[in-house]
């Protein structure tokens, strides 16, 4: 992707976020992730139905890498069934730290390709994955009945 | 003022976030390495040539730190690893034993978490009331919100001098003077406050005063508890160990150390202590006058730059220090600190520790801009041409 089309996408997320609402429906999961050497702070909404990710909402403020992340990875995961999730959010882990990673899962959030140049802003950019990977993890934990 | 001295500024760097730390003098470094490599030793134990000049240099700092602040008597100055341990130390050694339920604890929703978290833990220990001072419409301490605040349960002040975000410098003599009239204490965190303007602990009349040597030019890790000492006798001591007692034989009998190694147990960061002596030397040299001055015509000079961009918002416009709190509208503070940092300026963003200056002024994370004297009026014209070009900001900010 070209400097500028990458630019362009970054900048329409971080302006216009997708889902930037809360819901109050308690039927969603909610989770905050924050990165503890930066500012950044968001709490996430997740609706799980049936091992699918229904819809993600999400809050807070972050920067703009941050925030343009979080929308970008709310529209590539809705629709997606928390075993495709999971794989989508390792290649875009994998990516950030400039690991083997498939192109074909990222679509959008390939934008990020080239933010381990700027190494203090991965964290910016993983911030919302570290926040749904939570949401997850509490979704299988309440399926399988342990909380 | 002085920029050769300080190599840090060889490197083609802005540095405007002494709110946070100082830079370092030459002169600071080079007296640590003079310790290491000269006479590396330990402190008050030795009997040889080596170990009596650490104690000379390290009793010096407490002569020259009595003085920088004009402190009555030299037991009065215990070194500590920083402002936060001092607060901590005040809190939990001294107000520990002597607070009581219901006792009223005062202090603002501006304070530095140091200022506050001890304090928050001592009252629900103790079933205290932390109480708040309402800030005026500009975020400051006005001696009339003190006056208000003020009950008859009220036993503790706490404030630091200077804040480090609205960076207001508080009336803290006329609010000792009306806290004495009630029986209160009162604390002050000079953290902001002691590298930037003169101090006199005796004329403000504060109970106990508390700064770190590493925001005034001096090393990391070294910090000072002022105490009147008729107050720090009954402190207690919260380390207890090597070098702070007397002697002991079992449990019912230990003697402790007076004022105020008694408050300083195990090894001390003599490096630290010794290096925030040159600094002070250093200071004074300069005066503490001048750098105020000079610092007041760098702050003005700014503010009358910046309040000219229509797209940036000043949060603390009034304040007297050289700390200036601004947002560039519909700009996370962060990504205005990370464009800065493209062209080598410091900048912090955030809620610098004020966590709860959010529920005041509405606003959760700034940038901050804080200077001191080695910073210049062609810096401040740098910052202020890449502030001016918000279409800039928003093409470089990631
Ligand atoms: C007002 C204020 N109080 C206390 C502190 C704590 O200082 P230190 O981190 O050196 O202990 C700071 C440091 O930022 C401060 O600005």
């Amino acid at each position: 992707m070209d400097q500028e089309l990458k630019r362009e996408i970054i900048m329409e997320n971080y302006l216009h976020p997708y889902n930037k609402e809360k819901v109050s429906d308690d039927k969603y999961i909610n989770v905050n992730s924050n990165n503890e050497s930066c500012i950044d702070n968001i709490d996430l909404q997740v609706l799980i139905d049936d091992d699918k990710i229904v819809d993600i909402r999400f809050m807070g403020e972050a920067c703009a890498i941050s925030t343009a992340s979080t929308s970008i990875m709310i529209k590539e995961l809705i629709g997606k069934t928390t075993e495709e999730a999971l794989k989508m959010i390792e290649n875009f882990e994998n990516m950030v730290e400039e690991e083997e990673y498939d192109k074909e899962l990222l679509a959008e959030a390939l934008v990020f390709d080239d933010i381990f140049k700027q190494k203090s802003r991965k964290t910016c950019a993983t911030l919302p994955y570290v926040g749904i990977k939570k949401a997850l993890n509490e979704y299988r934990n309440e399926k399988n009945g342990n909380c | 003022m002085h920029r050769e001295d300080f190599l840090m500024l060889n490197k083609d760097i802005i540095y405007f976030d002494n709110a946070a730390t100082s830079l370092k003098p030459k002169c600071v470094v080079d007296k640590i390495c003079e310790y290491y490599n000269e006479y590396s030793a330990n402190a008050h134990r030795g009997d040889y040539d080596i170990s009596y000049k650490v104690d000379l240099e390290y009793e010096n700092t407490r002569d020259l730190v009595k003085d920088f602040i004009n402190a009555k008597n030299k037991q009065e100055i215990v070194f500590t690893s920083g402002a936060t341990e001092s607060l901590n130390l005040v809190v939990n050694g001294f107000f520990g034993p002597l607070i009581e339920p219901d006792d009223e604890i005062l202090i603002t929703k501006s304070e530095h978490a140091s200022n506050v978290l001890p304090w928050f833990r001592l009252a629900k220990k103790t079933k205290a009331k932390i109480k708040y001072i309402n800030l005026d419409s500009a975020y400051e301490v006005t001696l009339e919100n003190v006056q208000k605040a003020i009950t008859p349960k009220t036993k503790i002040i706490a404030l630091a001098q200077v804040t480090n975000v609205i960076g207001d410098i508080r009336p803290i003599k006329q609010i000792c003077k009306l806290a004495h009239d009630h029986n209160i204490f009162v604390v002050v965190d000079g953290a902001q406050s002691v590298a930037h303007m003169p101090v006199d602990v005796q004329n403000m009349d504060c109970d106990f005063f508390t700064f770190s040597a590493h925001k005034c030019l001096g090393p990391t890790g070294v910090g000072v508890l002022y105490g009147k000492l008729e107050l720090l006798e009954q402190l207690e001591p919260t380390n207890l160990g090597g070098g702070m007692n007397e002697s002991f034989e079992d449990e019912e009998q230990v003697m402790l150390k007076s004022l105020p190694l008694r408050l300083e147990a195990g090894t001390p960061n003599i490096e630290g202590v010794i290096g925030f002596g040159e600094a002070i030397k250093y200071l004074e040299k300069i005066g503490m006058d001048n750098i105020a001055s000079y610092e007041k015509s760098l702050k003005e000079f700014l503010i009358d730059k910046l309040s000219k961009i229509s797209f940036i918002d000043i949060i603390n416009i009034k304040a007297k220090s050289g700390i200036v709190t601004f947002n560039v509208d519909n700009i996370f503070s962060q990504d205005v600190a990370y464009y800065l940092n493209k062209y080598n300026v410091c900048v912090r963003a955030g809620s610098h520790c004020a966590k709860m200056l959010k529920n005041e002024t509405g606003i959760k994370n700034t940038c901050r801009i804080s200077l001191y004297f080695y910073n210049t009026k062609e810096e401040i014209d740098k910052l202020v041409e890449l502030l001016e070009d918000k279409e800039k900001i928003i093409k470089e900010m990631f």
